[in-house]
């Protein structure tokens, strides 16, 4: 590998450069095939820690009141506590020399977006980050798919809660009935994708399949009294005939995972993700290939995306989103776990995520269901560059007074830093004005 | 933009583009402009429930779908017509309804069916293109950006997209000025001709820091001074501003229209949004609120029969709003298409009896005296606009 290469790749996949970190060697696929010690030297509430959590919030108003200090303080803690969520998710890829690995996570975080409603699914949502989504980067998508699709905190965002057979015990006794958003977003979104060959007879039925599934404060249960009995058909395929169950959804989603629709829809959001708006026919067919080949495999699929010559085209067609922006900016300037760790949140909110707003990102709350945008110009627009140029002003003149902005300048994108930027980056008058124009220049902010 | 944002993409790849050339890097004198009427275009974002914000209370079939989302006065809604009712998170818009300064159009969609897939729904909506399966015209570009084409002596700020969301809407060949009425650039004058420098041979980072660079100084005292309002309130003040001043066409979103669950409260929010920016433009525009039009639109509408959680799922047929001086309001136009379980589209959604683009191009035609055929080669391609509704007075 060329060292130009070397240096698109560790943009196109990682999160760029950090100066005198040491690179995992093995390669990026690697960074993939062997557990990360970060999953367990930083330790952090899960699932569970969160649903206790939110019980006692409960229990405590229950025995008291909203305005006294014991739910007053308890309150104040869980939001801390979403704070400390958003400190994770900044300092993860800002020290991990497995670039590749977070960038996947945060995929795949994408693909299965939740966005909080209420205090509650924001208190879960960092559980769902971990339990997840972590835990299921390199095994099956299968297995990715039924651990998001079952987590409390996409239950509650697709109303799947609400859902209820109407002919269930529950259905007919009250009148209730389906709501069809989980099972709509699962096909549109998940997995088929919106040009997949599905109807809105099946989006009904893998409604009525999916109830019974439901969360409440004592966890995720599959609850017959509301669960539609009898087989459901959808694509063709009957799954169940007599109870109702949780192997029943199972059965679908392993069969969705393993549809070709499937395999190729993943391969693309991959390719247009990584490399570009237009990817390469072979490319994405190559990966669908591997991915069905291998059983579902997401190795499969990463093996090809990595190694694939349509990987190797020069870097350009897509901009950094602004929280990969500002954890490639952090990177660059080497800032260190202190400068996220120790700030309070009001200077967190401040320094950062009233900044990925006015980016365009507001962290945590993505749009819709269907994630953040892919496309190079919704994040290059006046206000939004404004406020990266804004940011990167201010990280400059805190963080990297210190650094030599031409010498920072070669670590950082080395071969691909062009003429213009080269001059700038010496013209400038100080050394914080250097280092913001490297952080402003369409080569650091393209990928 | 000055270019096709759209192109930006090749064009920035291949390095190729000199932004030297480029208008916006030299001053530029706005002389004269497309006349004195003003357009405001809100999408919703969501699928807003038409039948819930004006709700045929008088078809006999609504409450056999609805037992729990009330309509009419049991629901606390205002009598408009005998037959509709306005849904009172809407009330404060009565005196512009008594005024004729609002109106609706009923059982609208675009083209857009079946697959009932928001964002492809916003997409072509914002396109204007006529396919069912959402896919684009070849442009794939805003509607009223190629609106844009057709108007005399158009420049930068003709046209504004307010907000940080992008807005496929203004998208395209035309110039149009992008901001957010928060935002703010700060440069030393040194810092700007080195950050010139290295956007020179960058064509999309050289144009949209120069807008950034000369609406941030042109906009100061309002990032200064936007007191303690609500977003849209911010946004509807600022298209305003610009409207008072060059802009004769503005832009920008309103979300929360996606009610499964809940659905009097999440769209009563959503109501009092779209109802405090439509009165902020009034009070903002002053005496050109008199030559102001309003449209709101949304990419499709929602199941005619609730749903198991008091919420709605994603239909077809929806209701277009439309508010300003400029109107002969006071109107609910539609070919009502009934609510029997076989007036329904496909079962399930209302029956769209018209295309939203149909009432958007008279609104255009009326407004900037644009020929229908212009708008039905160039704009909204192969629609048969049909005979006016009516909607705007003189």
């Amino acid at each position: 590998m060329t060292i130009e290469q070397g240096f698109i790749n560790a943009n196109r996949f990682g999160y760029g450069i950090r100066p005198n970190e040491t690179p995992f060697s093995a390669g990026m696929l690697a960074q993939m095939q062997s557990p990360d010690p970060a999953d367990t030297a930083l330790s952090y509430p899960n699932t569970e820690d969160r649903r206790l959590a939110l019980v006692a919030l409960r229990n405590i108003r229950r025995d008291t009141n909203r305005n006294s200090p014991e739910y007053k303080q308890l309150r104040q803690e869980l939001r801390d506590g979403v704070n400390d969520d958003f400190r994770r998710m900044l300092l993860r890829p800002m020290l991990s020399p497995r670039g590749f690995r977070e960038r996947i996570f945060a995929f795949w975080l994408d693909h299965f977006t939740v966005a909080p409603k209420q205090l509650n699914s924001r208190i879960l949502q960092g559980g769902y980050f971990e339990d997840a989504i972590r835990p299921n980067l390199s095994g099956r998508f299968a297995d990715l798919l039924k651990a998001a699709i079952t987590h409390p905190s996409m239950i509650l965002f697709l109303d799947q809660t609400t859902s209820v057979g109407p002919n269930s015990r529950v259905g007919q006794r009250r009148d209730r009935g389906l709501n069809e958003n989980l099972a709509r977003e699962v096909l549109e979104l998940h997995t088929l994708g919106v040009d997949g060959a599905y109807t809105q007879a099946d989006v009904r039925q893998f409604a009525e399949l999916l109830t019974g599934l439901t969360v409440t404060l004592e966890g995720v249960e599959f609850n017959q009294a509301i669960a539609e009995s009898g087989g459901e058909t959808i694509l063709g395929k009957t799954y169940g005939d007599g109870a109702a169950s949780l192997d029943n959804i199972f059965e679908f989603l392993e069969d969705l995972a393993m549809n070709p629709i499937t395999a190729a829809h993943l391969a693309r959001k991959l390719a247009v993700h990584f490399v570009g708006p237009d990817p390469d026919a072979d490319y994405v067919a190559a990966m669908a290939d591997a991915y069905l080949a291998s059983g579902g495999e997401l190795i499969a699929l990463y093996d090809v995306l990595l190694n694939h010559k349509a990987a190797q085209v020069p870097l350009g067609q897509k901009a950094r989103t602004p929280f990969e922006y500002m954890v490639c900016c952090l990177r660059a300037v080497e800032a260190e776990a202190d400068t996220i760790v120790n700030l309070d949140s009001r200077a967190l909110v401040n320094s950062f995520q009233a900044p990925l707003t006015s980016m365009g990102q507001r962290p945590f709350f993505p749009g819709g269901p269907d994630g953040w945008d892919q496309d190079l110009l919704a994040w290059i627009t006046p206000p939004t560059l404004a406020a990266r140029i804004n940011w990167a002003g201010t990280l400059a003149q805190d963080h990297a007074t210190g650094l030599d902005p031409r010498q920072l300048l070669e670590t950082v994108l080395g071969p691909l830093a062009p003429d213009d930027l080269s001059f700038a980056v010496t013209a400038a008058e100080t050394k914080w004005v250097g280092i913001t124009l490297m952080l402003i220049s369409p080569t650091f902010i393209r990928r | 933009m000055t270019l096709s944002r759209r192109k930006f993409i090749a064009q920035s790849v291949a390095l190729g583009c000199s932004a030297a050339a480029s208008p916006l890097l030299t001053p530029v004198t706005f002389a004269s402009t497309p006349g004195e009427n003003r357009l405001v275009v809100i999408i919703l974002r969501g699928a807003m429930d038409g039948l819930d914000v004006v709700q045929p209370y008088g078809d006999p079939n609504l409450a056999q779908w609805r037992p729990n989302l009330l309509a009419g006065e049991a629901a606390g809604s205002i009598d408009l017509d005998g037959f509709y009712s306005l849904n009172k998170g809407l009330a404060d818009l009565m005196p512009l309804w008594r005024a004729g300064e609002l109106s609706f159009a009923h059982a609208v969609s675009t083209p857009y069916r079946d697959k009932r897939s928001h964002f492809d729904g916003q997409d072509l909506l914002e396109n204007g293109g006529g396919n069912a399966d959402a896919s684009l015209t070849a442009g794939e570009d805003g509607w009223l950006n190629r609106l844009l084409s057709l108007l005399p002596d158009t420049h930068v700020e003709t046209a504004f997209a307010v907000g940080r969301q992008r807005l496929l809407l203004l998208e395209g060949a035309q110039d149009h000025s992008i901001w957010s009425p928060e935002s703010a650039l700060n440069l030393s004058p040194q810092a700007e001709l080195l950050l010139n420098r290295i956007y020179a041979s960058d064509a999309l980072f050289a144009e949209t820091a120069q807008m950034a660079m000369e609406l941030s100084k042109s906009n100061e005292v309002m990032a200064m001074g936007g007191g303690r309002s609500g977003p849209t309130k911010a946004l509807a003040q600022f298209a305003a501003e610009k409207l008072n001043e060059q802009s004769r066409i503005a832009a920008f979103s309103i979300g929360g229209w996606d009610t499964h669950a809940n659905q009097s409260r999440g769209l009563g929010n959503a109501l009092g949004q779209l109802s405090e920016a439509i009165l902020t433009l009034k009070s903002g525009l002053g005496n050109n609120w008199q030559q102001t039009t309003v449209m709101a639109i949304t990419e499709f509408g929602r199941t005619v029969a609730e749903n198991g959680s008091q919420g709605t799922d994603h239909g077809t047929g929806g209701l277009m709003i439309m508010a300003g001086g400029a109107l002969k309001g006071r109107k609910v136009m539609s070919d009502w298409p009934g609510l029997d379980e076989f007036d329904l589209y496909q079962n399930r959604d209302l029956m769209p009896t018209s295309d939203v683009r149909r009432y958007a191009g008279w609104v255009l035609r009326d407004m900037f005296g644009m020929p229908l055929s212009d708008l039905g080669n160039v704009v909204f391609p192969g629609v048969d606009f049909g005979d006016s509704p009516g909607i705007i007075a003189g």
